[in-house]
């Protein structure tokens, strides 16, 4: 209260004549050289601050704990890289890096494409288009959990709607959950449903800031909407679709509540792990087996294999268009 | 046992809950103590400020079924209050995790927990959580229970933790209109005679299945899997999976290899709807008569029933298992070593496993008192149930629990389980080839051991 009482009085007084003057220059001089140099520090340092509070610790806090046999909430034990060798040999391990590769190709290349055909035709001139862009947007906003549910009931085996389709086909049903290849699909299907329209409308996006005066000149020059498609709004669209894979490539690699759901609940992803990702494999060790270190190795691993998925995914679609 | 759509909700409800108990338990030790005094007469416990007890549980429908018992308690102890919170239908996939992270932690737990039978090998072998229960007289209590129900709440150190709520007595439930279409008796009597054994059960299943070839006969392998394994288990020095060192024991131990031939028998009989316990599926199956009998534990009554809904009273019926006595699940409370309140905790425990407590929540949810002097109470022993065509459950389930002995559950018993279930599972679906099976069941409960 006092402190700013005092500053108050301070901004009344009239600035004294004379060898103060010199002073208080030298210190507006310092502040601003202060405003210059440490605000920007200050304005970003909120996230690095968060950042370092909910990821930089936990990522550090798991590195300790791999490096233990970690019961939770029971015994620990230091046993240094013992984890991390154990999981390498681990055929379940790979088993579910296999399921969660094998579903992220499944499920992000159709929808990228189709994400990309479904710009194009949004950026045409449409009725409605307004409404149309949003409309694409609205499965985002949908709960995961509820398109968990319905699209699992949908593939259920004995009542489902998809098995009622095939039947009217002559198709024997099918037990989704059952196989690989019916598991893995059906998942891929609830995924794309839910990122479709989001990877449109960043197409969009991006297909917005393409000057019209080039395709334009295609047009004149005789280029079918086809040829201009592959040739100027793909190469030039390059950056755009970098970050689509390199942000679907996290979010496959994570991949979790939809199998989850998919499998009744369980982190197993069925019967024998047909369609358990890496991210259930971490959580059941942590939490069902309760092989705390183990899990922190997983995750561990996890992070590194993202990484290496979106440098390799980087350098595939930075050669996109190349060719062409 | 509630699927996971359901599960979240209530579990963050409950941490907010719990969170919101400490502080209020909190405010209220160190606030005033006036207001609360005058009352203190009505109760007969000795408490001086008012203090709130949580009671976490599991289990869907009616679960631990204290409501009544609760209510009942909060009326006459103005001074410790009971906050009931049932957090998860699931024991081993959503509580025990739950719980286990709550240990870990230091806080979060409720002042007393329910631990699942096939948890309790886990929590025996972490004496540092819970409160030794002798330290407030409750050792005294030895008589009322059966020697096991006792021995199984004793830990790693020979100190009570826990006291026993209920047993799982076991029966077989039908679906007497399934019966009767298939030409077979549908009075609980004469169908207990069918199957005196389990070689007969299978043959009244091949019967039912030539005269309805579109319904199954079992729901799934798991179900009778246990059943069968608990029952042998007595003839096997009462254990399953682990040895009293520790062991696994799991390819050498005949109960467990008998309930694994049986079950195999019964799949490749085609008997079975394939369906995994706890699903939707297998929620609809049991609405839709798409298998005929289910081996049931007294508390799953609540769950068919539940499941089943009102349109199919009267379809359901209960009898005599195969092959004699069965225990299945059965539950006991312990306090946590969180407890700000555990002198407290403690004397809501003995009421809560008492004979007294124990007979509401067998009238609320059908859980067969442990108590000994509970289990031959008129209520108990007189009890039938509406649902199930008036069956007279409380008889026939205390008469399964009476000549059940203490099976020994080693710390890894959850994750074993859950791990050779699904190779069950898988080999009844048909991801496995049955010839492969018992392999592979070994070696998963080796790796879910290790």
């Amino acid at each position: 209260m006092s402190l700013d009482v005092d500053a108050g009085r301070a901004r009344l007084r009239p600035v004294p004549p004379g060898p103060h003057r010199h002073r208080q220059s030298s210190t507006r001089h310092l502040l601003s050289w202060l405003d210059m140099r440490a605000t920007p520090y200050l304005f970003v340092s909120p996230y690095f601050l968060l950042f370092a509070l909910f990821g930089l610790f936990p990522l550090i806090f798991t590195l300790w704990v791999s490096l233990h046999d970690w019961q939770l909430a029971g015994e620990r034990e230091f046993v240094g890289l013992e984890n991390y060798t154990q999981l390498l040999a681990d055929t379940k391990f790979w088993n579910s890096v296999l399921n969660t590769v094998g579903i992220f190709v499944l499920a992000t290349v159709p929808q990228l494409l189709i994400a990309l055909l479904l710009a194009n035709a949004l950026n045409k001139r449409l009725r409605g288009r307004l409404v149309l862009r949003l409309s694409v947007l609205i499965p985002l906003v949908t709960s995961v959990v509820a398109v968990g549910v319905i699209f699992t009931q949908l593939y259920a085996r004995d009542y489902g709607l998809v098995n009622w389709l095939l039947g009217a086909f002559g198709v024997e049903p099918i037990h989704w959950q059952n196989q690989k290849w019916s598991s893995w699909i059906a998942i891929a299907t609830m995924v794309d449903w839910r990122w479709t329209g989001y990877n449109a409308i960043i197409y969009l996006a991006g297909m917005q800031t393409i000057s019209k005066d080039i395709y334009e000149a295609a047009s004149i020059d005789g280029a079918t909407p086809r040829r201009q498609f592959w040739t100027i709004t793909v190469p030039l669209l390059k950056p755009t679709i970098i970050f689509t894979v390199i942000v679907s490539t996290i979010g496959g690699f994570t991949l979790f509540a939809e199998p989850v759901i998919f499998g009744g609940g369980g982190m197993t992803g069925g019967t024998v792990g047909q369609f358990q990702t890496v991210a259930m494999f971490i959580v059941k060790e942590a939490f069902r087996d309760f092989d705390y270190g183990y899990a922190a190795a997983a995750a561990w691993i996890l992070f590194l294999l993202i990484l290496v998925a979106a440098l390799v995914n980087y350098a595939i679609t930075r050669g996109l268009g190349r060719s062409r | 046992m509630l699927n996971s759509k359901n599960g979240g909700r209530p579990l963050a409800a409950a941490a907010v809950a719990s969170v919101l108990t400490v502080t209020a338990a909190a405010c209220g030790s160190g606030g005033t103590g006036d207001g609360t005094a005058a009352t203190a007469s009505a109760s007969a416990s000795a408490a001086a400020e008012k203090v709130t007890i949580t009671v976490q549980t599991f289990g869907s429908g009616e679960n631990f079924g204290y409501d009544s018992a609760v209510e009942a308690w909060n009326k006459s102890h103005p001074n410790i209050q009971i906050k009931y919170d049932n957090l998860a239908g699931n024991f081993e996939s959503e509580y025990l995790p739950q719980v286990n992270q709550w240990l870990e932690a230091g806080s979060g737990a409720g002042d007393i927990i329910g631990i699942d039978e096939s948890g309790m090998g886990q929590m025996a072998a972490r004496p540092q959580h819970f409160v030794d229960l002798a330290q407030y007289g409750l050792d005294s209590r030895k008589a009322d229970f059966p020697e096991w129900k006792w021995n199984t709440g004793l830990n790693k150190d020979g100190k009570l933790f826990a006291l026993g709520t209920d047993v799982g007595g076991m029966a077989m439930c039908y679906r007497s209109d399934l019966f009767k279409k298939a030409g077979l008796p549908t009075d609980r009597e004469e169908v207990a005679k069918l199957w005196p054994d389990w070689d007969s059960y299978l043959k009244v299943g091949q019967q039912l299945k030539s005269k309805l070839p579109k319904t199954s006969f079992v729901d799934g392998p798991v179900t009778i899997f246990n059943t069968l394994m608990v029952q042998e288990a007595g003839k096997a020095g009462n254990l399953t999976f682990f040895d009293k060192e520790q062991n696994l024991v799991i390819e050498s131990n005949p109960a467990v290899k008998t309930a694994f031939d049986f079950t195999k028998k019964l799949s490749e009989a085609g008997l079975s709807a394939k369906l995994a316990a706890w699903t939707d599926e297998w929620a609809a199956g049991q609405k839709n008569g798409a298998f005929a009998t289910m081996a049931c534990p007294s508390w799953m009554l609540g769950v068919i029933s539940g499941n089943a809904g009102e349109e199919n009273a009267g379809k359901w019926d209960v009898a005599a298992v195969p092959g004699g006595a069965g225990n299945w699940g059965g539950s006991w409370l312990a306090v946590t070593s969180q407890s700000k309140h555990p002198k407290e905790a403690a004397e809501v425990l003995n009421y809560l496993t008492s004979k007294e407590g124990q007979l509401h929540a067998f009238k609320e949810a059908g859980g067969v008192p442990s108590t000994l002097t509970g289990q031959q109470d008129p209520v108990v022993a007189d009890a039938v149930n509406e649902y199930f065509s008036k069956a007279p459950s409380g008889k026939i389930f205390a008469e399964s629990t009476q000549s059940v002995s203490p099976i020994f559950f080693g710390e890894k018993h959850t994750q074993v389980r859950a791990a050779v279930e699904q190779v069950l599972l898988g080999a009844d679906q048909g991801s496995v080839k049955w010839g492969e099976a018992w392999a592979k069941f070994v070696a998963e409960g080796q790796m879910a051991a290790g």
